[in-house]
């Protein structure tokens, strides 16, 4: 009854006033559309160039670094115990890069219940024939079905059928750039030599486009079978194996327990995209500085009409006060006309700001570097717009309340005698 | 003797701006129950001071004041905002009525403050009181469509919603013409005579004064002589 009473109150002055109360409700109404097509595309940017990262790497890697041994061979002599051994020019011994007990590494791992998928790997690296000409590659040895289910694999290769991979002996699939170079068409053979010097004719199935141009200047995919065939090694030999987990946020801790247990080297994806987060968090906060500035704004311009309303309707407030409204009632009538402006504007922001990143959802995007991308990545996380709704909530909460607080205090006998 | 409505005891009022004045000199006053009081005086001997502090508005004064057997000292805003609302009628010289509300919901404001009654009774009640000023048929329109003794009568209903204990008026008739200021008197004169209401107003008017029942006569902020007419 009593909230009723006040709020009629509220309305009718808002009423009175209209034309300011909707240039005040625009305002909110604006900045919360920006800044939830701001957060909302940005978010959608940063999943997008995250994705080319996240979605292709894997979240653990286990391989075995060539490094010298860290116990040389005086550290075993009892003799020499507790002594300092100064050992100079330590070299590495002679050793591959394989991963041993693979298989045993494997299998543990596939009952590991935090994974999700395991994907085995061998970098060897090669040189491309082309004519007279070498050029320094490497080629990636993959399980093809495993590769394509946890790194979506099948979206790069943009031209032939990467089952052909799995499926044709002998065959590669080029990185785009490696292909460019060497004119080589789907269904050619090419010739690589390996780092024994042999030399191997390989048939091109299919081209790979990752993005990266770099990468695809001297990357090509091959089937793991072929590449142990390239290096001439047993068909245990594994270079990498590529760890998903069912929770990317374990992966720091999991990469630490797996290099201890396997005795191999693992490092884990946040470690290796380091400079991609610091990306991801500086666009975030960019948004929502410009989003939080412009409600600001939406705030002051609620503050000024509120006061410009206090100003005038001070008889009334005399006239309230005098007829038993308290200085509490008073601030609450401000208070509501504050805050129905910041819901109402707030809302229609909410709603004008899906509508707009529909419409960039929609907006053409296409570029050789990133082939399954057609549109802007638009990113609904309803997160954005709770925190829009509460924002503007709150902002003109706060913009509403010292010009309701001033109200409650205006003493009513100085305006009646003013009259 | 009837039982008193409002008394005020060595009430001093003292102004600080610019320079510290004493404008109003140990007042005492008593109203009972159904008197008809007028307060004459030269413009600035204190009359709207004594009425503001009476009504509870000022609340920076010395002295004592007790309405309804109940000393106002030491309470909250919110206290005497309530003992405004349920026990006194104020009408000024202005009429302070809100543009934004129909002359009904004019009225009906402090009553759903109060919420003593329901809105309907309310309603209902605000009609009745329209009535007895002879307004009813303007209840609808808005205040600004009304002519200036049509909004004063307004006010006095307003005043008379929840059934207070003591009308206070300051000059209400100081804004009217000849015709419409023995309008207001006659109203103020029947609530007293036919509902036993109290009132006490602030008035110029001689021949206004010299119809009510006590006329309290001011001169530089005390009072010299109260003057019994009638009762
Ligand atoms: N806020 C104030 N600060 C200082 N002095 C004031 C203030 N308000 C009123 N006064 C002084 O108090 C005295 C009484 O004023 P008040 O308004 O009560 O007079 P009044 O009897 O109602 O006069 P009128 O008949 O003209 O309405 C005047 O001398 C006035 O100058
Ligand atoms: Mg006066």
């Amino acid at each position: 009854m009593k909230i009723k009473l006040i709020a009629s109150v509220s309305f009718s002055l808002m009423i009175a006033r209209i034309k300011q109360t909707t240039v005040a409700a625009v305002g909110v109404t604006f900045s919360i559309t920006m800044f939830i097509t701001l957060l909302s595309f940005m978010g959608g940017l940063n999943d997008l160039l995250d994705g080319l990262i996240t979605k292709r790497s894997p979240h653990v890697r286990l391989y075995n670094e060539v490094q010298p041994s860290e116990v040389q061979p005086v550290d075993r002599f009892s003799q020499f115990e507790g002594y300092h051994n100064f050992v100079s020019s330590v070299k590495p011994k002679n050793e591959l890069p394989e991963i041993y007990n693979s298989r045993e590494i494997m299998n543990t791992l596939e009952k590991d219940p935090r994974v999700s998928g395991i994907s085995p790997k061998i970098t060897a690296q090669v040189f491309y024939n082309i004519g007279s000409i070498d050029f320094a590659g490497s080629i990636n040895g993959i399980d093809v079905d495993a590769e394509s289910k946890l790194f979506a694999f099948s979206d790069y290769v943009t031209t032939g059928n990467y089952i052909d991979l799995k499926n044709t002996p002998n065959s590669i699939i080029l990185g785009k750039g490696v292909a460019d170079k060497m004119l080589a068409d789907v269904g050619d053979l090419i010739q690589v030599t390996t780092s024994k010097g042999e030399r191997v004719q390989l048939k091109v199935v299919g081209y790979f486009q990752s993005g990266l141009l770099d990468l695809d200047k001297v990357q090509s995919y091959a089937s793991i079978t072929t590449a142990q065939k390239l290096l001439g090694e047993s068909d245990s030999y594994i270079t990498d194996i590529q760890i998903k987990l069912n929770d990317l946020a374990m992966a720091p801790e999991l990469a630490k327990e797996y290099a201890r247990i396997f005795e191999t080297n693992a490092i884990d994806i946040q470690t290796a995209n380091a400079q991609f987060e610091t990306g991801s968090s500086v666009r975030t906060l960019i948004s929502y500085a410009v989003g939080i500035t412009l409600l600001i704004v939406a705030g002051f311009g609620i503050y000024n009409i509120l006061n410009m309303m206090i100003y005038e309707k001070m008889d009334s407030i005399a006239i309230l006060k005098a007829t038993g409204f308290s200085g509490s009632d008073v601030k609450s009538i401000f208070i509501i006309i504050a805050l129905s402006i910041g819901v109402f504007g707030g809302l229609l922001g909410l709603v004008f700001g899906f509508c707009f990143s529909l419409i960039i959802d929609q907006i053409p995007f296409v570029t050789a570097a990133l082939p399954t991308i057609k549109t802007y990545a638009i990113n609904y996380n309803p997160k954005f717009y709770i925190i829009g709704i509460v924002f503007s909530i709150v902002t003109t909460y706060f913009a509403g309340y010292f010009p309701a607080k001033k109200a409650s205090k205006l003493d009513p006998v100085i305006i009646i005698r003013g009259k | 003797m009837s039982e008193v409505v409002l008394e005020a005891r060595n009430v001093n009022k003292y102004f600080h701006d610019p320079v510290t004045n004493q404008v109003l000199k140990d007042v005492n006053l008593t109203i009972e129950k159904g008197v008809f009081a007028s307060v004459m005086g030269k413009s600035g001997c204190g009359k709207s001071t004594l009425l503001y502090i009476l009504s509870t508005m000022d609340t920076d004064y010395e002295g004592e004041l007790l309405i309804d057997g109940v000393n106002m000292r030491n309470r909250t805003e919110k206290e005497l905002a309530r003992v405004r609302n349920e026990k006194i009628g104020f009408v000024f010289q202005f009429h302070y009525l809100l543009n934004e509300f129909s002359v009904i919901r004019n009225v009906m404001l402090p009553g759903l403050k109060l919420e003593k009654y329901s809105e309907k009774e309310i309603e209902q009640k605000a009609y009745e009181k329209l009535k007895l000023l002879g307004i009813e048929s303007e209840a609808l329109k808005k205040p600004n469509q009304l002519s200036g003794g049509q909004k004063q009568r307004v006010a006095i209903a307003r005043a008379l919603i929840n059934d207070p204990l003591i009308i206070m008026g300051d000059e209400p008739t100081g804004n009217l013409d000849k015709k419409n200021s023995e309008v207001v008197y006659e109203i103020f004169n029947q609530l007293a005579e036919t509902y036993n209401q109290s009132l006490l107003i602030v008035t110029h008017d001689q021949e206004f004064a010299n119809r009510t029942h006590r006329i309290i006569e001011m001169v530089d902020g005390s009072i010299v002589t109260i003057n019994h007419l009638k009762k």
